[in-house]
């Protein structure tokens, strides 16, 4: 790369008055732009697919070939919230959401001060530190899994919601301390100085000069947390029980169905994955900041 | 690219370079320490927490891999040395689930990647409803894992009324035939079933990064190139690839990270049968329903000495990537 870019006429970045040149991304022709289309309506698909068939009653959405226009009734979303049939989701819903969300305010309650000392006002050997946090989330999980069954055992935590919120925190700590590092090495050092000379409060320079720099951080971070906690369940399958089962663990009870049952899955998949697919857009941004664990800007 | 006024112009900006050392005061050494205790307090609950959550497990894990500990026979627990190593590497089952968790994650992260790369260079270009399509590429990976391979299983891959079979039979109907291939998707190619629904899900996964990658390109250089007659082909091949490789490399590792500890698609879509079971089923089948603790551990060690391979990668990749952004 270095070649050419030495080769590069550094004349060409500017106008020939002098500004800097503004530079353009190439327009595709019709046809790549077609292709791009083309392919992601073909990723799209089977998600639309899913949200169509939830809408079907269950003889149209076993129909082959598949019946597009068949009439739209709620009958799957309600035999999958138990109207008639005595199945119930919630409580396995409620505890996906106090996991997620216990946890990931936890998260931020320990990542923000780690963040801070990582960042604002380093310690010595602060990158080691950053990329000891990072080593833990690459570690499978199942290689830990059985030593905390053994131990939820042994201290009466399994099937208890506790236990797994304290697991996602683990789980989610690393992603928040690197993002939030990220975060506030944007705060201008400078400016908080130049506050605290001006004889302004702790509270003052946290509301006028961090706060800006890093709430929309801090949103980010909490929406990805909370989205790796809701989707996990590897942890849950093993550790919860009928008492503090998650709304993943809860699907899995859809693996060997058999029947008449299609409109039912698909509402079930979509109303579970539905607060990930609100996080996931409300994100978007910094989806790729989060899932490289902070990595890539 | 970046010069040196610039580096150290950027310099400032950043706060984080490593903290000068202040000069040992020779008498204020007590005053010293207290002050980097003060720096090193809101640090200590994060890492005090993650080092007894996640890195006490993998001793325990570690030292139980070396007893013979099976909980059906609680008598005969005690020490093995190697034995259960001797049974993970020699056992049938245990040997194909590692050959299945290479092949799995193998062919998930090399297609999704170069998909990824495919619609990346796609999207980087203008065209109108880029960002529609950008968003309908990012809908796959905001699935709930195991709502997006029940969907798979149930509404795709379903030999009777499934979506393929059912696309099938609707564009054989078109052409006035009624005899439609109908294959048994999961049956037939079981493996496959779970590459391809994984591959959907991680597509955008590096779609995302590699995106990333080429938006960070500098610009100019590259109009400046194509200003003095570089070909597409060669702008691609000799200025963006070379930039897009710790991307690519970032993706892979990450992606093999992930994809390594797949549990939630084995689980779903074949409930681990017909030759899928990998590592993490098979260990989680080893303690959860047949409660060989020593054996299952030992599995364990093995997932581990494998990640960590790939980890000491990742982490070079991400620590290079992490200098670039520092410095620039």
């Amino acid at each position: 790369m270095s070649s050419i870019t030495d080769v590069a006429p550094v004349a060409a970045t500017r106008t020939p008055e002098g500004r800097p040149r503004r530079t353009r991304k190439p327009r595709s022709g019709p046809l790549l732009g077609l292709l791009a289309w083309v392919i992601g309506f073909l990723f799209v698909v089977p998600v639309l697919w899913m949200v169509l068939t939830s809408f079907h009653s269950e003889e149209d959405a076993a129909t082959n070939p598949p019946s597009l226009a068949a009439p739209l009734t709620l009958e799957g979303y309600r035999e999958f919230f138990g109207v008639g049939t005595g199945t119930n989701p919630w409580p396995s819903l409620l505890n996906s959401l106090t996991a997620s969300v216990v946890s990931t305010v936890i998260v931020l309650l320990l990542a923000l001060p780690a963040a801070y000392a990582l960042s604002i006002k380093p310690v010595r050997k602060w990158s080691d530190v950053l990329f000891f946090f990072l080593s833990t989330r690459m570690l499978p999980i199942v290689a830990g899994l059985l030593p905390i069954y053994l131990f939820a055992q042994w201290s009466g935590l399994l099937d208890n919601i506790w236990l797994l919120i304290v697991l996602y925190t683990a789980m989610n700590l690393p992603i928040a301390v690197w993002m939030m590092r990220s975060f506030l090495a944007e705060v201008p050092v400078e400016m908080l100085e130049a506050a605290q000379m001006d004889g302004a409060g702790l509270l003052r320079t946290l509301r006028a000069v961090v706060a800006p720099v890093v709430l929309p951080g801090i949103a980010a971070t909490s929406l990805i947390c909370f989205i790796f906690s809701w989707n996990e369940l590897l942890l849950a399958r093993t550790l919860t029980g009928t008492v503090a089962q998650t709304a993943p663990v809860y699907l899995t009870g859809f693996v060997t169905s058999q029947g008449l049952f299609l409109a039912q899955v698909c509402a079930a998949a979509f109303a579970v994955s539905l607060p990930v697919l609100i996080a996931g857009f409300a994100a978007q941004d910094k989806l790729v900041q989060g899932l490289s664990l902070g990595a890539v800007k | 690219m970046s010069t040196t006024l610039e580096t150290s112009r950027g310099r400032g900006q950043q706060p984080p370079t490593p903290p000068t050392p202040p000069p040992p005061p020779p008498p204020g050494g007590a005053l010293r320490r207290t002050s980097d205790w003060a720096r090193r307090a809101p640090l200590l609950p994060a890492l005090v927490f993650t080092i007894v959550v996640t890195q006490l497990p993998f001793v325990v894990t570690l030292v139980v891999s070396f007893m013979d500990w099976n909980a059906y026979y609680p008598d005969e627990r005690g020490f093995t040395g190697f034995s259960n190593y001797a049974s993970v590497l020699t056992d049938v089952n245990m040997r194909e689930a590692i050959l299945t968790t290479v092949i799995l994650t193998v062919v998930v992260v090399l297609v999704s990647l170069l998909l990824g790369l495919g619609v990346a260079l796609l999207l980087d270009r203008r065209f109108r409803g880029r960002g529609v399509v950008r968003t309908m590429m990012i809908t796959p990976f905001l699935i709930v894992p195991v709502a997006a391979a029940l969907l798979w299983k149930h509404a795709l891959f379903n030999p009777e009324y499934g979506l393929l079979n059912g696309t099938l039979n609707g564009i054989w109907r078109l052409f006035g035939s009624d005899d439609a291939p109908q294959p048994d998707w999961i049956t037939a190619a079981p493996l496959v079933s779970v590459e391809v629904a994984l591959i959907w899900q991680w597509t955008p996964f590096m779609m995302l990064i590699l995106l990333a990658g080429l938006q960070s390109r500098p610009l100019d250089v590259i109009e400046a190139a194509r200003l003095d007659g570089a070909s597409t082909w060669q702008i691609f091949r000799y200025m963006t690839l070379p930039h897009l490789r710790r991307y690519l490399e970032l993706g892979a590792l990450l992606g093999s990270i992930y994809i390594v500890q797949n549990f939630d698609a084995v689980f779903t879509i074949t409930s681990g049968g017909l030759g899928t079971a990998n590592l993490p089923y098979v260990i989680y089948q080893t303690f959860y329903q047949a409660h060989d603790y020593g054996r299952a551990s030992a599995a364990g060690v093995v997932v581990v000495i494998g990640t960590i391979v790939i980890a000491t990668l990742a982490l070079r990749t991400v620590s290079t990537l992490f200098q670039e952004e520092n410095a620039r």
